[in-house]
C-alpha cells in the first residue's frame, strides 16, 4: 500500500516521496473473531466429542470419522487463530502484503472449531453439509452472476428476486405443460430476462430510478405469480407438476471424497453453472465484450466517445443478466423442488445481491460470498437437526450482517463500479 | 433532447430525465450524498428544459391544455386506469368460464366476450363495495352502507404512517426500503409495552405507540448513520437490516420470556392489555380506530416539519444539492441521519398502529403485512409530498379493503391489488410511457400546430434562398 509521487524536483535529483499507508481493518477484524472464538471455545467450552464424518456411501476409499475431543480442538484452535491474528497484526504494521492463504486458513480453522464446539458429543455429516452448500449455493450463485453482469454494466439490479421468481414460476409452468424440463428452462430464462428488459426499458429509455424499478418489479412478480398461483395452479396441479432434471453423476469424479458427490452428482443446471462461472470471469476481463462492459458501468461517457452504443448495450447485457438469473430460477421448481409455492425464493434474490456486494462485483469472488452464504445456511439446518447451541435465526442472519459490515466498510472494500444507478442521458 | 441525430438502431432511445423518488419539485440527478463523484452523465439533467413558457406567449390555450393533459394528476390518474385496465385482464384471463367460453371463441365470440365482462365487472364492483359504499346492504341502513368506507380508512392508517416515512427520506435524497424492520421492531417494542405492562387506559396506549416509534426512528438511525459516516448505500444497509430484523424478531418470538406468549408453542406474543389498545372512533359496527387520527396529525405535522420548519428546510436543501447545502453550513451527515431516524420513526408509527389497533390478540413475525414495501408505492404515487402520500395511502388502503371482499364474494385472489399497485408505480415513474400510450403530448415538444408552421416557415425560408 505505498504510492509514490514524484516531486516537482529537477530531472537529476528526483526524489520519491513515500506515503505508508497502514490498513489496520483486517488485523482488527481477525482479533474480533478471534476473541469471537476464544469466548465460544474456550470460555464457554462443551465437553464431549464431535464426531465429523467425511465418508459417504460411494467413495474410492472410506476416510474414517474423525472424533475431536471439543475442549482441546477449542484451545488448539484458539492459539492458531491468535497467531495468525498476530502475523496479520505484524504484516500490517510492517506494511507488507498477505497472501489470499491468510483469510483461507483463518476461515476453515474457524468454521472446523465452531463446528467442533456446536457438534460437540453430536455426529456432524460433513459430506452431506457439503451437498446441501451447493444446493442452496446455486441459485444464489445464478442470481448474483446476474447481479454482476447487469451492475458492471451500470444498472443496478435490485430486481434478481422478482427475476429468479419469474424464472421458477414459468420453468414450472412452462416444463409440466411441455413435459419437458429443457423446454422449461428455457422458457424460465426468457421469463427472467423479461422481467430484465422491464428493468432495462425503465431504467434506460425513462431514466427512471433504478432502485425504484427492481423493488417495484420484485413487488409486481411476486404478486403475479401469487395471484396465477391461486387462481391457476392450484385448481389444476397438472400445471405444477414439471418432471425433474436428472442426476447426472460424473462417473469418476463422483467418488471423489467428501467433494465428489457434492459437485459431480449433480443435475445439468449445476454443471452449466460451472460453465458459466468461469465464463463470465473470462469473460469479463479478458474479451472486448467485457471491455466494453465494464466501460459503460464505469465512464459511460468515455465509451460513448469512443463509439460504443451505450444505452444498446446496456439493454442487451441486462438482458443477459436475466438470462443468467432464470437459470437460477429454473433451479427452484426443476431441480430442487419439483413445484412452484407462493414466493418460494424466499429472498434469496437479496442474498444473491448480498453475494454480488460482498464479492466487489467480481464473478469469481461473488460466487466464493455466495458459497459462503449457502455453507451458513447449509450449517443452519445441520445445526438444527442435531440441537443447535446457537439460535437457528442468528444463523440466518449471518449473511446480511456480513454484508451491512462490508459496505460500511469494515470488511474488505466495497466499490461499486462507478455509473451503477446513473442513467446515461446522450447529449 | 438535442437536435443530434441518435443512433437510429438503438432498441431504446433516451427521451428526457425523469426523476421519480426524490424531491418532487427537484429536477436533480439523484442526490449520492456523500460521494460528490459527479460525472458528466449527471449535468444534462437540467438541459432538458422545457420550452412551455415561449408556446404560451404564442398559443395561451393550446399551451393551458397541454399543461393540464401533460400534468402530475392526470398521470396519476391514467395510471391508475391503466392499471386497472391491466389487473381486469388478468382478472378475465384467469376466470375460469372465461377460458371454457375461448375454446369456441370464433364461433360465438360473444359468449366470450360477456363471460369476460362479467368477470371484470364483478370483480371491480366488489371492489367498490368493499372499499366505498356497500349499495347490497344500503336497506340495512346508513351505518352498513358506508361501513366499507370506514375500513378503508382503517387499512389505509398504517400505510399513511408508513408512507411519510418512505416520502421524508425521498425528500432528502435517501430511499427507505427498511420499513419492514423498522416496523418489525417498533411492533415488538410496542407490543413489549403493551401486554407487559399496567398504565392508565389513555397512557398505555399513547407511551407503547412513542416506544414503537423510538425502536422505528433507532432501526432507521442505524442505517442513517451507516450512511451518513461510513458511506454505507442506505438502499443496502436497508435491505440487510430488513432481514436482521426479520430473524431477530423471529427469535425472540419464539423464544420464551422474550415475546412469546407463555403457554405457548407457536412465535406469537400474548395479547395487548385492553388498555394498550387504540379504542374505536365510532364503535360498532364500525372498526375505525384513532389510529386513523394519528396517522392524520402525522401527515400534518410531516407537513410542518417538511415545509414550514427550519430542519425541514435543510432537509430539502440537502436533497436538492449536498454539496450546496455543505456549503451554505450544513451538517450534511447529521441531516442525512437525522432524515432516517425521521422515517424510522413514521414507520414505527405504522409498526405501533399494527399492534396496537390492527392486530391485539398477540403478533406475529409477520406484522409488518408487506405494508413497508407498499409505503415506497404510497410515496410514489402521492410524489413525496405528505398530503399526497395521505391521498395515495387512502386509495391503497380501498384497494385493500375492497380486495378482501372481492376475494371472498369474486374468488379473485387479493394477490391481484399488488399487481394493480405495483403497474400505477411503474406507469406513474414513467409519465412518457403513460402520455405514449393515450397519445399525449410530451412535454418540451411542440404541438402539431406550432410544428406545422415552423415548417411552413422553413419551407418559405428555403425558397427564398434558392
Amino acid at each position: 500500500m505505498t504510492t509514490q509521487q514524484p516531486t516537482a524536483a529537477p530531472a537529476e535529483t528526483i526524489e520519491l516521496e513515500r506515503a505508508v499507508v497502514r490498513h489496520w481493518k483486517a488485523p482488527i477484524s481477525y482479533a474480533v473473531l478471534t476473541v469471537v472464538a476464544l469466548v465460544l471455545m474456550v470460555l464457554l467450552a462443551r465437553d464431549g466429542d464431535a464426531r465429523l464424518r467425511l465418508a459417504s456411501g460411494s467413495d474410492f476409499f472410506q476416510i474414517p470419522d474423525a472424533l475431536l475431543p471439543a475442549r482441546a480442538t477449542g484451545v488448539v484452535i484458539v492459539v492458531l487463530l491468535a497467531l495468525l491474528t498476530a502475523y496479520a497484526a505484524w504484516a500490517a504494521a510492517t506494511v507488507r502484503r498477505v497472501g489470499v492463504w491468510l483469510p483461507i486458513a483463518f476461515g476453515v480453522l474457524f468454521v472446523l472449531g465452531f463446528l467442533t464446539w456446536a457438534g460437540a458429543g453430536a455426529m456432524i455429516p460433513i459430506a452431506g453439509l457439503l451437498f446441501a452448500t451447493v444446493g442452496l449455493s446455486v441459485p444464489l450463485i445464478f442470481g448474483a452472476m446476474g447481479g454482476v453482469i447487469s451492475e458492471r454494466a451500470g444498472v443496478v439490479n435490485i430486481a434478481i428476486e422478482a427475476q429468479l421468481l419469474g424464472g421458477a414460476f414459468t420453468g414450472a409452468v412452462v416444463g409440466s405443460a411441455t413435459g419437458s424440463t429443457i423446454v422449461g428452462l428455457l422458457a424460465a430464462m426468457v421469463a427472467a430476462v423479461l422481467v430484465s428488459m422491464v428493468l432495462a426499458v425503465f431504467a434506460i429509455r425513462y431514466f427512471v430510478e433504478q432502485v425504484i424499478v427492481g423493488v417495484v418489479l420484485n413487488v409486481l412478480i411476486a404478486g403475479l405469480t401469487n395471484f396465477l398461483y391461486s387462481s391457476l395452479l392450484t385448481d389444476n396441479p397438472a400445471l405444477n407438476s414439471p418432471e425433474r432434471l436428472p442426476k447426472l453423476p460424473i462417473p469418476v469424479l463422483e467418488s471423489i471424497p467428501l467433494l465428489g458427490p457434492a459437485l459431480f452428482k449433480q443435475s445439468i443446471i449445476v454443471y452449466a453453472m460451472y460453465i458459466i462461472v468461469p465464463l463470465i470471469a473470462w469473460g469479463l476481463f479478458k474479451t472486448t465484450w467485457g471491455l466494453r462492459l465494464r466501460a459503460i458501468g464505469e465512464h459511460p461517457l468515455a465509451a460513448d466517445t469512443v463509439g460504443i452504443r451505450v444505452t444498446r448495450l446496456r439493454f442487451w447485457n441486462v438482458s443477459l443478466a436475466g438470462a443468467v438469473a432464470g437459470l437460477g430460477g429454473a433451479y427452484f421448481t426443476l431441480d430442487s423442488n419439483g413445484a412452484f409455492t407462493r414466493e418460494m425464493t424466499a429472498g434469496l434474490g437479496y442474498i444473491a445481491l448480498a453475494a454480488v456486494i460482498f464479492g466487489q462485483w467480481h464473478p469469481i469472488k461473488a460466487t466464493a460470498a455466495a458459497l459462503l452464504f449457502g455453507f451458513a445456511s447449509a450449517l443452519q439446518q445441520t445445526l438444527g437437526a442435531i440441537g443447535s447451541p446457537v439460535p437457528s435465526e442468528f444463523m440466518l442472519m449471518l449473511p446480511y450482517v456480513v454484508t451491512i459490515l462490508a459496505v460500511a466498510g469494515f470488511i474488505g472494500q466495497s466499490r461499486a463500479p462507478a455509473a451503477s444507478g446513473k442513467p446515461y442521458i446522450k447529449q | 433532447m438535442n437536435d443530434q441525430p441518435r443512433d437510429t438502431d438503438d432498441p431504446i432511445e433516451p427521451t428526457e430525465q425523469q426523476r421519480v423518488g426524490g424531491s418532487p419539485d427537484a429536477g436533480q440527478q439523484p442526490a449520492v450524498v456523500h460521494a460528490p463523484e459527479t460525472t458528466e452523465v449527471a449535468a444534462p439533467a437540467t438541459t432538458v428544459a422545457t420550452d412551455d413558457r415561449t408556446v404560451e406567449q404564442e398559443d395561451p390555450w393550446g399551451s393551458a391544455f397541454r399543461r393540464i393533459m401533460g400534468g402530475n394528476l392526470v398521470m396519476a390518474v391514467l395510471a391508475i386506469l391503466t392499471s386497472l385496465v391491466v389487473g381486469g385482464i388478468l382478472i378475465a384471463a384467469t376466470d375460469e368460464r372465461v377460458q371454457a367460453t375461448s375454446g369456441y371463441f370464433f364461433a360465438r365470440p360473444s359468449d366470450m366476450l360477456s363471460a369476460a365482462w362479467e368477470a371484470v365487472a364483478g370483480a371491480y364492483s366488489a371492489l367498490f363495495q368493499g372499499s366505498i359504499l356497500n349499495l347490497a346492504r344500503a336497506d340495512a341502513g346508513f351505518a352498513q352502507l358506508i361501513k366499507p368506507l370506514t375500513d378503508t380508512l382503517n387499512f389505509a392508517t398504517p400505510l399513511i404512517a408508513a408512507g411519510l416515512g418512505v416520502a421524508i427520506a425521498f425528500r432528502v435524497g435517501l430511499f427507505n426500503i427498511g420499513g419492514r424492520g423498522q416496523m418489525l421492531w417498533a411492533a415488538a417494542a410496542a407490543g413489549w409495552v403493551g401486554f407487559s405492562f399496567q398504565l392508565p387506559p389513555v397512557l398505555h396506549v399513547l407511551v407503547a405507540i412513542a416506544v414503537g416509534i423510538v425502536a422505528g426512528a433507532i432501526w432507521g438511525g442505524i442505517a442513517g448513520l451507516l450512511k451518513a459516516y461510513t458511506g454505507a448505500h442506505e438502499v443496502i444497509v436497508t435491505i440487510m437490516l430488513n432481514f436482521v430484523a426479520l430473524w431477530f424478531i423471529t427469535w425472540m418470538l419464539r423464544t420464551p420470556g422474550l415475546l412469546q406468549n407463555p403457554g405457548s408453542n407457536n412465535p406469537i406474543s400474548p395479547a395487548m392489555v385492553e388498555t394498550a389498545v387504540l379504542p374505536p372512533i365510532f364503535g360498532p359496527p364500525f372498526s375505525l380506530h384513532w389510529g386513523f387520527v394519528l396517522s392524520v396529525a402525522a401527515v400534518a405535522f410531516c407537513s410542518w416539519l417538511i415545509n414550514r420548519s427550519s430542519l425541514g428546510f435543510q432537509f430539502r436543501a440537502v436533497g436538492y444539492n449536498p454539496s450546496a447545502a455543505l456549503n451554505a453550513g450544513m451538517d450534511v451527515k447529521r441531516i442525512t441521519m437525522l432524515a432516517m431516524v425521521f422515517a424510522g420513526g413514521f414507520m414505527g408509527l405504522a409498526g405501533a398502529q399494527q399492534v396496537t389497533g390492527t392486530v391485539t390478540t398477540g403478533f406475529t413475525s409477520g406484522i409488518d403485512a408487506g405494508i413497508g414495501f407498499d409505503a415506497i408505492t404510497v410515496a410514489l404515487l402521492g410524489g413525496s409530498t405528505p398530503w399526497g402520500t395521505f391521498f395515495a395511502g387512502l386509495l391503497f388502503g380501498a384497494f385493500k379493503a375492497g380486495g378482501f371482499r372481492m376475494q371472498a364474494a369474486e374468488g379473485v385472489p387479493i394477490d391481484i391489488i399488488l399487481v394493480v399497485q405495483s403497474f400505477i408505480v411503474l406507469f406513474i415513474a414513467a409519465p412518457p410511457l403513460v402520455r405514449a400510450m393515450f397519445g399525449l403530448p410530451q412535454p418540451g415538444t411542440k404541438s402539431r400546430r406550432r410544428r406545422r408552421d415552423e415548417a411552413a416557415l422553413r419551407a418559405m425560408t428555403k425558397g427564398e434562398q434558392a
